[in-house]
């Protein structure tokens, strides 16, 4: 009789060249069988150890278990290796044409250019302390004018150039009127902004009978013209661009004094002028771009609200208010303000 | 205000060039609006002698002269103005000059005769519309002078916005302490130092003002032998640079003096002064005048005439009347100025809509004091320009002068307070020099500084607040330093309803859904067009008293109508696949409580009100075309209707995750079978449908369109602020299907209730005929539910289904 860990030796490197060599997995399983199967030589020759000499026993039984086990890690591995061969070979060949459109299409909606600056404008102030809130857009005239201390004279009181609903109420003119109103409801310290639709008997390219303004109001003890400067340089670098500065020109509201109109440094060129030496179309050749108006809180609004807490000897704060349409339009260039409110969707689906 | 920056130097020169000047005016607060060019600029014009004139040989109206322009030599002109004599000293044009209309001159040949230039007459240098020769300068001018030197037409003119408190700078000597103030230039006396007049009674001449409120001042001075023509190039150089037409020298005079001083003045033709008496007295209502554009005018009680022994003879402050209008043929002129309050004149000039260079001074109001400061100047001016003599003394009804002895024009300054307001330090003595060079007085008071006012600026200047106004603008905003509030803790953020707001717009927009902006105007019969019964609160229009079109009238009740007006004009573009919303204001003339929601009538409510209308912010969507463009996948092409529509609205209550149904019927502007109301519980949120066909095709929408508006105020209200956390199982659900047949009457949604009081989830997957099947999922938050335990449950809802709603379970 041979000797017993020779055949095994012979038949480990016999299984091991085919199974280096089997092609795919189908075979692999096939060999499996051949060398590790119930009917195999291996298996046979370890199941009739029993049967041999005691000398002999040990050897060939550890032999042949080597062998098995050997046998097994390796069909184990090839398996591996295979499959993920196949299934590489398999994911090669599903292949779809990925510049077809996405499926099912997924249409974008956009907010409107005033919602999403307005909703730019609200942001910036919010982080800068301002809470946002609301009025109504029919208001009394008292709130409109006369708690604003616009003189019986003002000419922006005519029917000419405000929409009067009664004889005590108009489509407020302003989003100022608030001022008033937030003051009777609030103590101070007060900061807020508020956006919302006004309306002036105006329509031509640059003018619209209703358009949208945001307010603000600072009231504190301590709330200086320089705080004003700075709150509004924040805001235009926020919106307008960081290398933005902001200049105050003395000017004139009834509900302020001192009074300033705010002009922001033009985005469009340099001191006014382009590279190509023309004059800039934005500014005028001016460098600057007017924004807003603004002031400090004139005495006289804080005596229609001294028993609400505005003493003005104790109380000082900031106003302005500014055109959301005018901010839209400095932004993005847009003709005629008349486009807001055609509502065309070729214009809705520029911005937002 | 237009201000020749010639006329402007005369008080203060700065010695700027005008743009730069402009600009420094405009930090101090008169803002530069334009600087307007020369009339004419160049070396080219300058003064001629006529030193010969002869008939052109082959043209009879044609002169050839010969014309000495000093240093330049003599050259030969050919000229066509009849008035054309040796010896005049004229205005010549050399060739290369621009004419102010934008003309260059050449040198022409004229029927044969060479001219080297022309010379010029009043129209062609922009003095005025004298074409019927040239001018002729009047004067000890050299030939060969700069014609600019000579008339003031070499100016620029400085266009500037000068704000309503600024009256005072409606004048060219008050721009001058402007740019005094600003620049440091040296101010010269004002031109009314040295009044030629006196004081005391005006013989034969009585007025009486029966209105001391409404007039605290007037006077008048006389004037005889006035010679009336044209004004002299000087003059009318100035006010056609100021803007003004030159008419003749008495009224040009009190146009020059008002532009100079700011104080509006008005010439009567004495002789057509019937009785000389003049009384100021408030009109009756009803009153006629015949003003001097030729025009009658109905007056209004509480406005002011002017009388004379005939009746009305002025409209005061506004225009004067054609009776008393000084003509050609005038020789005595009494000069009024006058003070008038303010809210009188705009109230009238306002209604008549007459708005001229005076009442729009005099609205503003002006002091009492201006007056015999533009007395002084045209006193002055009638007998230099018009050969008048001055009948001694002024009459002078000094009301206000009462009240001027009896107010403080003294008001206090607190350096400290200039600093804490404008959060910059000015120093006390740079506070003092501002408020002296802008002609305050200022005198030592304590740690204070005294102020008294100027007359000019009494109006204006009231309060301390308005003094740190002027040190602030004068020392320079440029200044501050930009700094933040200190906000004493304040912090900024949304409410729970605009944070939830946001949410809602944002998810129609992530639903591929554009946000438009609609009118808040509309017309009344929108009401009609939407079918809308006469008792539906959406009549109860907010009108506009005074709109701008008949379109605009009222203010919109609904967004509905906003929106279809968009979708018709993006139909009418081509675009027919829409989806749009609006988030926006309606309005309802009618008390709060009756916001759409309600269901109460339009006349129940109408009139109930006396304060403000009712504002709704409501969420407004128009859904119409494909839902979204054709897949390659031909996965079906899906167009808005009432499902898809209601699975828009329905995904903007479910993120805010409001409890919600809908319940038949809807509107009368909607769909009868396909519209519904819009519920949390009993409050009726809006509403939800395919709109009717016959509202869609009146505006021109054709195929299904779908809408739905909300009151999104309420939404909101009915949205939980407060999420706590619910615990979820984490055993599996037991999956089920359930097919049932159902009656005609029966509503899904009262199956789906049946079923979801025993199962944790129910969806309908399939509705066909009278059948409809549902996945239903059942589970226990402590084990997995036994098939037992299902099958009884499965049970209960069949045997509920059939004894409540008739509905079978599908065999």
């Amino acid at each position: 009789m041979n000797d017993p860990t020779q055949r095994i030796s012979e038949l480990r490197s016999e299984a091991e060249a085919a199974i280096a060599e089997a092609p795919d997995t189908a075979a692999l399983e096939e060999l499996r069988v051949r060398y590790l199967g119930r009917k195999a030589e291996l298996p046979n020759l370890l199941r009739g150890v029993a049967e041999l000499p005691p000398e002999q026993r040990g050897i060939v039984g550890r032999t042949a278990n080597e062998a098995r086990k050997g046998l097994e890690a390796l069909v184990g591995d090839r398996v591996a290796a295979l499959e993920a061969a196949e299934l590489d070979a398999r994911l090669a060949a599903d292949r779809v044409d990925v510049t077809l459109p996405g499926a099912p299409p997924q249409p974008v909606g956009r907010h409107h250019l005033l919602s999403s600056t307005r909703r730019e404008i609200e942001d910036v102030f919010l982080g800068l302390g301002f809470s946002v809130m609301e009025g109504p857009e029919v208001d009394l005239v008292h709130y409109n004018f006369d708690a604003l201390n616009h003189a019986e004279t003002h000419p922006a009181r005519n029917r000419s150039d405000t929409f009067y609903v009664a004889d005590e109420a108009v489509l407020r003119t302003h989003t100022s009127p608030m001022q008033v109103r937030a003051m009777e409801l609030y103590p101070p310290p007060l900061y807020i902004i508020v956006p919302g639709r006004v309306y002036r008997r105006d329509s031509d390219a640059t003018h619209t009978p209703q358009f949208h303004q945001v307010e603000g109001l600072a009231v504190d003890e301590d709330v200086t013209l320089a705080d004003l400067k700075g709150t509004l340089l924040a805001f235009a670098r926020a919106v307008f661009g960081d290398e933005r500065d902001v200049r105050l020109r003395p000017h004139f509201f009834p509900f302020t004094e001192p009074s300033v109109e705010v002009d922001v440094s033009c985005f469009n060129c340099t001191g006014g002028f382009m590279r190509d030496g023309s004059r800039c179309p934005l500014c005028k050749g001016e460098g600057w771009i007017e924004i807003l108006g603004a002031g400090e809180v004139d005495p006289n609004v804080f005596e229609y609200v001294r028993e609400h807490g505005y003493d003005p000897d104790r109380i000082q704060g900031f106003a302005f208010g500014m055109g959301i349409e005018r901010i839209a339009f400095l932004k993005h260039g847009v003709p005629d303000l008349r486009m807001f409110f055609e509502n065309d969707l070729r214009f809705l689906e520029q911005f937002g | 205000m237009r201000v020749p920056l010639e006329w402007l130097s005369e008080y203060a020169d700065a010695g700027l060039p005008a743009r730069e000047l402009g600009e420094r005016l405009t930090m101090t607060g008169t803002k530069l609006e334009a600087v307007h060019g020369p009339t004419i600029s160049d070396e080219h014009f300058v003064v001629g002698k006529v030193l010969d004139a002869q008939r052109h040989p082959d043209a009879d109206k044609l002169s050839v002269c010969q014309v000495d322009l000093g240093g330049r030599g003599t050259t030969e002109i050919v000229c066509g103005a009849p008035n054309v004599a040796a010896g005049q000293l004229v205005a010549v044009v050399e060739p290369g000059g621009v004419m102010p209309d934008g003309t260059k001159i050449k040198r022409a040949k004229l029927r044969g005769v060479v001219s080297n230039g022309m010379i010029l007459s009043e129209r062609e240098l922009g003095l005025g519309d004298d074409h019927g020769g040239i001018l002729v300068l009047d004067g000890d001018f050299a030939p060969g002078a700069a014609l600019g030197d000579v008339l003031p037409l070499a100016t620029e003119v400085l266009e500037l916005e000068i704000t309503p408190n600024r009256p005072d700078c409606l004048g060219v000597y008050g721009v001058a302490r402007e740019v005094h103030a600003t620049t440091g230039a040296e101010l010269k006396p004002p031109p009314w130092a040295d009044d030629p007049g006196s004081t005391g009674a005006v013989e034969g001449v009585e007025v009486r003002v029966e209105v001391p409120d409404l007039c605290p001042r007037f006077t008048a001075r006389v004037f005889e032998e006035v010679r009336i023509g044209p004004s002299p190039p000087w003059l009318k150089a100035r006010l056609t640079a100021a803007g003004m037409r030159p008419i003749s020298n008495v009224v040009d005079i009190t146009n020059y003096v008002m532009l100079l001083t700011g104080q509006p003045l008005h010439a009567f033709d004495l002789d057509r002064v019937a009785g000389q008496r003049l009384v100021v007295r408030g009109a009756r209502e009803g009153e006629t005048i015949d003003t001097l554009d030729g025009q009658t005018r109905t007056l209004e009680a509480g406005e002011i005439v002017i009388d004379d022994a005939d009746g009305p003879t002025s409209l005061a402050g506004v225009m004067g009347g054609a009776r008393s209008e000084v003509s050609d043929d005038t020789t005595r002129v009494l000069l009024e100025v006058a003070s008038w309050h303010a809210p009188a004149i705009h109230r009238t000039s306002t209604r008549l809509g007459l708005r001229s260079e005076a009442s729009g001074r005099f609205e503003k109001g002006l002091s009492t004091e201006q007056t015999m400061e533009a007395q002084a100047v045209a006193t002055r001016l009638m007998v230099e320009v018009c050969g008048a003599r001055l009948v001694p003394g002024t009459i002078d009804v000094d009301v206000g002068g009462a009240a001027r002895a009896g107010g403080d024009d003294h008001k206090r300054l607190r350096p400290a307070r200039v600093d804490r307001l404008l959060g910059m330090a000015v120093p006390r003595e740079r506070e003092r020099a501002i408020l002296e060079s802008l002609g305050f007085g200022v005198e030592d008071a304590g740690d204070d500084l005294a102020v008294r006012v100027p007359h000019f600026r009494r109006a204006d200047v009231t309060r301390e607040a308005d003094l740190v106004e002027e040190v602030a603008r004068i020392e320079g905003l440029d200044r501050l330093p930009a700094t933040l509030p200190s906000r004493n803790g304040v912090a900024g953020r949304l409410t729970f309803e605009q944070r939830a707001r946001r949410r809602a717009e944002d998810v129609l927009v992530g639903r591929g859904l554009h946000e438009v902006v609609g009118w808040s105007f509309t017309e009344p019969g929108v009401a009609d067009r939407l079918r809308l019964p006469d008792d539906d609160p959406r009549r109860l229009f907010v009108p506009v008293e005074n709109p701008m079109s008949e379109d605009h009238r009222v203010l919109r009740t609904t967004l509905l109508g906003s929106l279809l007006e968009i979708a018709r004009h993006n139909l009418a573009r081509g675009r027919s696949d829409l989806a749009l919303f609006e988030s926006g204001a309606i309005y309802l003339d009618a008390p709060p409580s009756a916001d759409l929601a309600t269901g109460a009538t339009a006349v129940a409510l109408r009139g109930r009100h006396d304060g403000l209308p009712t504002e709704v912010h409501a969420l407004g969507g128009l859904l119409t075309g494909r839902v979204a463009p054709e897949s390659w996948r031909g996965a079906g092409d899906a167009r808005w209707d009432f499902f898809a529509a209601k699975s828009a609205l329905g995904a903007v209550l479910d993120a805010l995750r409001v409890e919600w149904d809908v319940r038949p019927p809807g509107h009368p502007f909607l769909h009868p079978g396909r519209a519904a109301r819009v519920f949390s519980g009993d409050t009726e949120l809006g509403w939800l449908g395919e709109v009717h066909p016959l509202v869609a095709r009146a505006w021109e929408l054709d195929g299904t369109v779908a809408a739905f508006e909300l009151d999104l105020g309420l939404v909101i209200a009915n949205a939980p602020q407060e999420i706590p956390f619910t615990a979820f199982a984490t055993f599996p659900p037991v999956l089920r299907d359930l097919a049932v047949v159902r009656p005609a009457d029966v509503a899904a949604a009262q199956i789906v209730a049946v079923a979801a009081e025993r199962a944790d989830a129910v969806e309908v997957f399939d509705v066909y005929g009278d059948s409809l099947a549902m996945h239903l999922a059942f589970r226990a938050p402590d084990r997995t539910l036994t098939d037992e335990e299902v099958d009884e449950r499965m049970a209960a809802i069949v045997a509920t289904l059939r004894e409540r709603l008739e509905v079978e379970q599908r065999a």
